[in-house]
């Protein structure tokens, strides 16, 4: 690198600039976590201070416990994005794979059917999953919330995985075939494994999103036994709003699980995003 | 393939999918569509043809409301396309440049409000902007700009920008990491050649590497329109179905939503419900139209 591009001065208005923009966006994040560790006093005088052995106090947390079903819920929120991650990455796989594999009639069409969910919004059509769901009995069961989510994330699944399957040595595959390996072998043995970055990707898009989904668990899965975290946080937040102590302990909750798996799969998501598996 | 034999592999491989897909997505958008033109009459359900339609933009009590949301929606993706968008690109400029310390611990922390939930935003900031707690009025009075503050998300004139910058605040992530993408993708060489013929720094930015990444920014642009359009979750969870004050904060999520649950005195009306979500429908399908054909394929691309 020359010298053209960098000069000391620039440096350190970059560094400002970031460091900047970096306290604007934890900000929040920070204030409401270290005040759910205080006392209503301390939130209240001196909101900005850390927490101290004076002021410091579990009382939210205890509450929360007490009066919110948070493992519950957890527990639900859990259960629908892993089954829904399952699936999307299953049945996207499969459908990614005989759309990049096998030339047959109709390919291009089915192509554009199943990228057309991509741009269009599942939630158009509310009214008629509801009246669906609430036919076919599904109502208030996570199945509502895992088949829909599932919907929504074949799309995009289908386009990134198909676009990495077609990459996959022709070579291999038809070393496989003569080995005489069906074709439901060479699917689930040889090209699996090798596109497994990308199916870490879509895993990673379409985890955030389905955690933290409002929309669908408050219409389709309002019931107590099936509430996820963030509804869940939601409606509790709602009842216990004159209780600082509860509201800022509750965000700390609903925050933590996130924060942890973003920690684990920040460099996934980053470098899923900057390969250019959305180009 | 030679032989005409069937092969049920594809089939197979499509299934799950396809039907999945098509039963959950696909088919509930075109029955919600087809419901939009029924209207429930004394238990039956009868065809009505566009009448609900006419309802919604015509009739005073449901026109008045459904502009509202739309004007209020509008409002909204352009504060994003404004703020959002602009701040992405600029903290992608930086994050790009060469040799930069810490730049993956910037970009991680910057991403971080992206990732939390509606639901955590909203009330986060709702508790920041509280006129009870203070720290706004707190800190605004810590550099001497007190007089500034006012109870943003409860004014009328206020709430919905306040809501927009906290959207944008939210997901300026999303525009910095694709915009970042699309600049390290720049070669060397274009950019050292623009140096021998003395194009650097801030020049180099305008000249050389926009006008590279502007696909990025339709695409970014296309993606923000669709999700502002299609957006319930931050003004539900702030300020609550009602979108108050007095609907200053009702977009078409929001007005959907309402229509067809119901919310307090009002009865739910799945019918009227499909129309806003047809209405919705047709914004959308418009702007990804425009984009499609009216700006990707007239953007220059230069192969890099």
């Amino acid at each position: 690198m020359n010298k053209a591009r960098t000069n000391p001065f620039n440096k350190t208005a970059m560094h400002g600039a970031l460091i900047i923009y970096t306290l604007i966006a934890l900000f929040p994040v920070f204030v409401i976590l270290i005040n759910s560790f205080k006392t209503r006093k301390a939130i209240f005088r001196e909101p900005l201070a850390m927490p101290d052995s004076e002021s410091f106090s579990m009382i939210g947390y205890q509450t929360v416990m007490k009066q919110g079903d948070f493992f519950l819920y957890f527990q639900n929120s859990m259960i629908v994005t892993v089954a829904s991650l399952f699936f999307v990455l299953l049945f996207g796989a499969m459908a990614a794979f005989a759309l990049a594999e096998y030339r047959f009639r109709g390919n291009l069409w089915m192509g554009l059917y199943l990228a057309l969910g991509i741009m269009i919004p599942i939630r158009i059509g509310t009214v008629a999953i509801l009246e669906m769901m609430v036919a076919t009995g599904l109502v208030n069961t996570l199945w509502a919330l895992i088949l829909v989510y599932t919907a929504q994330g074949l799309p995009l699944a289908v386009f990134i995985l198909s676009e990495f399957m077609r990459q996959v040595s022709e070579d291999l595959k038809n070393a496989g075939r003569v080995d005489g390996l069906s074709e439901y072998t060479i699917f689930f043995r040889l090209v699996l494994p090798l596109v497994r970055p990308a199916m870490a990707t879509v895993a990673v898009f379409n985890m955030i999103p389905i955690w933290n989904d409002l929309w669908f668990p408050l219409i389709l899965a309002p019931a107590e036994e099936t509430k996820t975290l963030t509804l869940g946080s939601q409606v509790f937040i709602g009842q216990f709003v004159t209780d600082w102590n509860a509201v800022l302990s509750a965000l700390s909750m609903a925050i933590l699980p996130v924060l942890v798996l973003y920690v684990i799969f920040s460099r996934q998501l980053i470098r899923g995003i900057t390969s250019g598996a959305v180009k | 393939m030679q032989t005409r034999r069937i092969r049920w592999h594809i089939g197979v491989f499509l299934a799950p999918a396809v039907i999945v897909y098509t039963a959950v997505m696909i088919f509930p958008l075109f029955n919600t569509l087809r419901l939009a033109l029924y209207s429930k009459v004394e238990q039956e359900r009868i065809f009505v043809g566009l009448e609900n339609f006419r309802t919604l933009f015509f009739d005073p009590i449901w026109a008045e409301q459904f502009w509202n949301a739309l004007g209020n929606n509008f409002w909204f993706f352009i504060i994003h396309m404004l703020v959002q968008n602009p701040i992405g690109i600029a903290l992608a400029a930086i994050l790009s440049h060469p040799r930069l310390r810490f730049a993956a611990l910037y970009r991680s922390a910057i991403f971080i409000p992206t990732i939390l939930s509606f639901v955590i935003v909203g009330f986060a900031w709702k508790l920041i902007l509280s006129p009870i707690w203070g720290i706004a009025p707190g800190m605004l009075d810590a550099v001497g700009l007190k007089f500034l503050f006012a109870p943003w998300l409860g004014k009328e004139e206020y709430a919905l920008t306040t809501l927009a910058l906290i959207s944008v605040w939210q997901f300026v992530g999303i525009p910095m990491m694709l915009i970042y993408a699309a600049l390290l993708s720049i070669p060397e060489e274009i950019l050292e050649a623009g140096e021998i013929d003395g194009i650097t720094g801030a020049s180099a930015f305008w000249k050389i590497k926009l006008p590279l990444i502007l696909p990025s920014i339709g695409i970014i642009s296309i993606l923000t329109f669709v999700g502002n359009f299609n957006a319930f979750d931050l003004i539900y969870a702030a300020q609550g179905a009602l979108a108050g004050p007095d609907f200053s904060t009702d977009i078409l999520g929001t007005f959907m939503y309402r229509t067809f649950f119901g919310f307090q005195l009002q009865l739910g009306d799945p019918h009227m419900g499909s129309a806003i979500a047809g209405a919705m429908f047709a914004i959308i399908l418009v702007g990804v139209c425009i984009y499609l054909f009216g700006i990707q394929t007239r953007m220059r691309r230069y192969q890099l």
